[in-house]
């Protein structure tokens, strides 16, 4: 999409891509061979504690959800195991599980770039002086990364463990419940997962997507990340574009224009009535000029979540979809945590009221009310991202809400959900 | 001096069970969330611990007592290992289970903060055993067990008992039932 | 400065013993669990406590029938 800048190319290793077209560069299901000959060798082994100060420079957020700085994490981590009269070294997870039903980009990333996945954990286990690596993702994807495993020696010590396709199955510590006993719930946090995680030690976990990008940024450097997308917001990002159409995953660049993201994924957006946008934990917005961006102002900028896009025709009745995902979500939950347990389905009740044409004028008053009542208390973040999206409903789709209210649907769809 | 302790044995043992009867009444009634009338919650769970050791200390003595009577013969291996008494074996047999099991319950309940919820748990549905064991005991092997008045209060108490014991299992128990089956308060 | 009342959500079943105890911190939601009146920034799973509830959040963590409660002191955590 941006034109190649050929002045900062010279200044840059011969191999380093330029424009957006990054992660998947080394073409499709790269082997090591391909992998090698597009984006050069890394010696992992020259990587020591600096390196997070090279990730704090090139300003890489976490790709998996909640857009957190990855050096923080990383330092906050490496600070724990160096920590103490007894310092425990840390582990390092490689998070692929990719449970939102509408996000393919993780899974997509395996597949074809499995190596820059894993060059990204040996990279962030030498920065944190971690002493055990994990890949975590579904069992389809490790088939991949095993094979990918196999063509290098110095990713052996991998370990793969495989992801349930549960919602919550890739919330940071049911990841590292699941390593440690197998059940994928998410655990009660008295104390940071990089102070005490897996077994006790310093544990990093890190999208799949974030490490490929580290893999990239151990190459080329910082400069070279930020090149693209906006000084808040640098490098790329990949997302998961639904619709009318087929799934497309894209990379865009940081602070990307919605309205580009969708004309590159060929929905016209005037034939939209909202859009979904970080996915079933994200926001719906109309399709204006929103940009895809972790942060900004609320009106311009949306966050990208899990990195999901999914377009909603304008015939399809945005309340009738939320609260077919609101039913879904809690389904999902858990069931260790009273308030989401009770709450959730109960917001979804209260939702398939409203969607169903109910003409009760209290129903509104009521779901508010219970996203109130859920927000805040959980183990994990399954109800604050509920409510978010429960409460962007509301406010979006507010005609759809008043037209229900009086028993009728404006959109074609309407009332058979 | 031997016949104080043989009645002071017989007195105790018989306390102990009235107040194991309501520890178990009181632990169901914890169970449930619900407070006792005027009573909050916190104070139905803190008469169930107290009631609970009080019974625990009528147990030592009535055990304590009986062992230092000579009538008794209680032999101090009895006290621990079951059904090896001189006198009824089987029926003194399940008094010394039952004290097993107190012991067991009161030392997790005591050590709740440290061994975890789980094994606190587990132990203490041991409870529902102990109480009938218990009681076969004090009919079985007390001198006064197949007496009118006895049998009348030991009827009442497997009423109140089982009664709450048939509460404990259903479907409206706990305070909350009805709001976590779903539907709009 | 301080100190803070932990709920484990994943233990909690809403008893309402720490509601009774500590009536001016938490409140009870439709299913009994407890809910804390004040938040910080949308966390509502580690209640503030003052120095004046402290005795009484103790009581509390003490006699949680779930060992979901727990008291943390902002000095002995949290240092990144």
């Amino acid at each position: 999409m941006t034109p190649p800048d050929t002045s900062l190319a010279e200044t840059l290793r011969p191999q380093a891509p330029a424009g957006t077209f990054r992660l998947f560069a080394a073409g499709d299901y790269a082997g090591l061979q391909e992998h090698l000959s597009v984006f050069g060798a890394l010696d992992t082994g020259s990587i020591g504690p600096d390196f997070i100060g090279v990730l704090e420079a090139s300003g890489l957020t976490g790709r998996g959800g909640a857009a957190f700085a990855s050096w923080r994490k990383m330092a906050a981590t490496a600070e724990s195991g160096s920590a103490g009269i007894l310092p425990s070294r840390p582990v390092v997870i490689a998070n692929g599980a990719e449970g939102e039903p509408l996000s393919f980009k993780d899974r997509t990333l395996l597949a074809n770039s499995p190596h820059l996945v894993l060059d990204g954990l040996l990279a962030a286990n030498r920065a944190v002086a971690g002493s055990q690596m994990y890949l975590y993702a579904a069992p389809d994807s490790l088939a991949g990364v095993a094979g990918a495993i196999a063509e290098r020696p110095d990713a052996r010590r991998i370990r793969l463990v495989p992801a349930p396709e549960t919602f919550v199955a890739g919330e940071a510590s049911a990841v590292v419940n699941a390593i440690a006993t197998g059940t994928a719930l998410p655990l009660d946090k008295r104390r940071r997962l990089s102070e005490a995680g897996l077994k006790g030690r310093p544990t990093l976990v890190l999208n799949v997507e974030t490490l490929a990008h580290i893999g990239l940024i151990a190459r080329y450097g910082a400069a070279w990340f930020r090149s693209t997308g906006s000084p808040a917001d640098p490098g790329t990002r990949l997302l998961t574009v639904s619709g009318p159409g087929p799934v497309q995953v894209q990379e865009v660049p940081g602070n990307a224009a919605l309205g580009t993201i969708l004309h590159d994924a060929g929905i016209d957006a005037r034939a939209l009535s909202a859009v979904l946008v970080g996915g079933y934990h994200g926001r719906w917005v109309r399709p204006l000029d929103y940009r895809i961006s972790p942060s900004g102002p609320d009106g311009q900028a949306v966050r990208p979540g899990a990195g999901v896009i999914l377009a909603l025709p304008a015939d399809q009745c945005g309340l009738a979809a939320t609260a077919r995902i609101l039913n879904y979500l809690a389904g999902e939950s858990a069931k260790q945590c009273g308030p989401c347990m009770f709450g959730l389905p109960a917001m979804a009740g209260v939702l398939h009221r409203i969607a169903s044409g109910e003409p009760n004028p209290q129903l509104p008053r009521e779901l508010d009310r219970l996203s109130k009542l859920v927000s805040g208390r959980g183990a994990c973040h399954h109800p604050d991202g509920t409510v978010q999206l429960v409460h962007s409903a509301l406010e979006i789709f507010a005609d759809d809400v008043k037209a229900h209210l009086s028993g009728r649907c404006m959109r074609e769809d309407g009332r058979t959900a | 001096m031997d016949e104080a302790m043989w009645a002071f044995g017989r007195v105790s043992g018989f306390i102990s069970l009235a107040l194991f009867t309501a520890t178990v009444l009181l632990g169901i009634l914890t169970r449930s969330g619900r407070p006792l009338i005027a009573l909050p919650r916190f104070s139905v769970t803190l008469l169930h611990r107290n009631f609970a050791l009080l019974a625990s200390v009528f147990l030592g003595l009535h055990v304590g007592s009986l062992l230092l009577d000579s009538y008794a013969k209680l032999n101090p291996i009895d006290v621990l290992v079951p059904f090896l008494g001189s006198y009824r074996p089987f029926w003194q047999g399940l008094g010394t289970v039952a004290l097993d099991l107190v012991l067991a319950i009161v030392i997790t309940g005591l050590l709740r903060h440290r061994i975890g919820q789980r094994t606190f748990k587990a132990v203490h549905w041991l409870s529902y055993a102990m109480w009938p064991i218990a009681l076969a005991h004090a009919i079985g092997n007390g001198t006064d067990g197949t007496g009118k008045w006895f049998l009348i209060l030991a009827a009442a108490s497997v009423a109140a008992v089982g009664g709450a014991g048939a509460w404990r299992l259903s479907a409206t128990f706990l305070e909350t039932s009805k709001a976590r089956q779903g539907g709009m308060p | 400065m301080s100190d803070t009342l932990h709920i484990d959500w994943t233990k909690c079943d809403g008893r309402g013993l720490c509601t009774e105890l500590l009536p001016a911190l938490l409140a009870r939601d439709d299913w009994g669990y407890p809910v804390s009146r004040r938040s910080r920034s949308g966390n509502r799973t580690d209640v503030p406590i003052g120095a004046d509830s402290l005795d009484a959040a103790a009581d509390a963590v003490r006699l949680c029938p779930r060992l979901a409660l727990s008291l943390v002191g902002e000095r002995t955590s949290r240092r990144a």
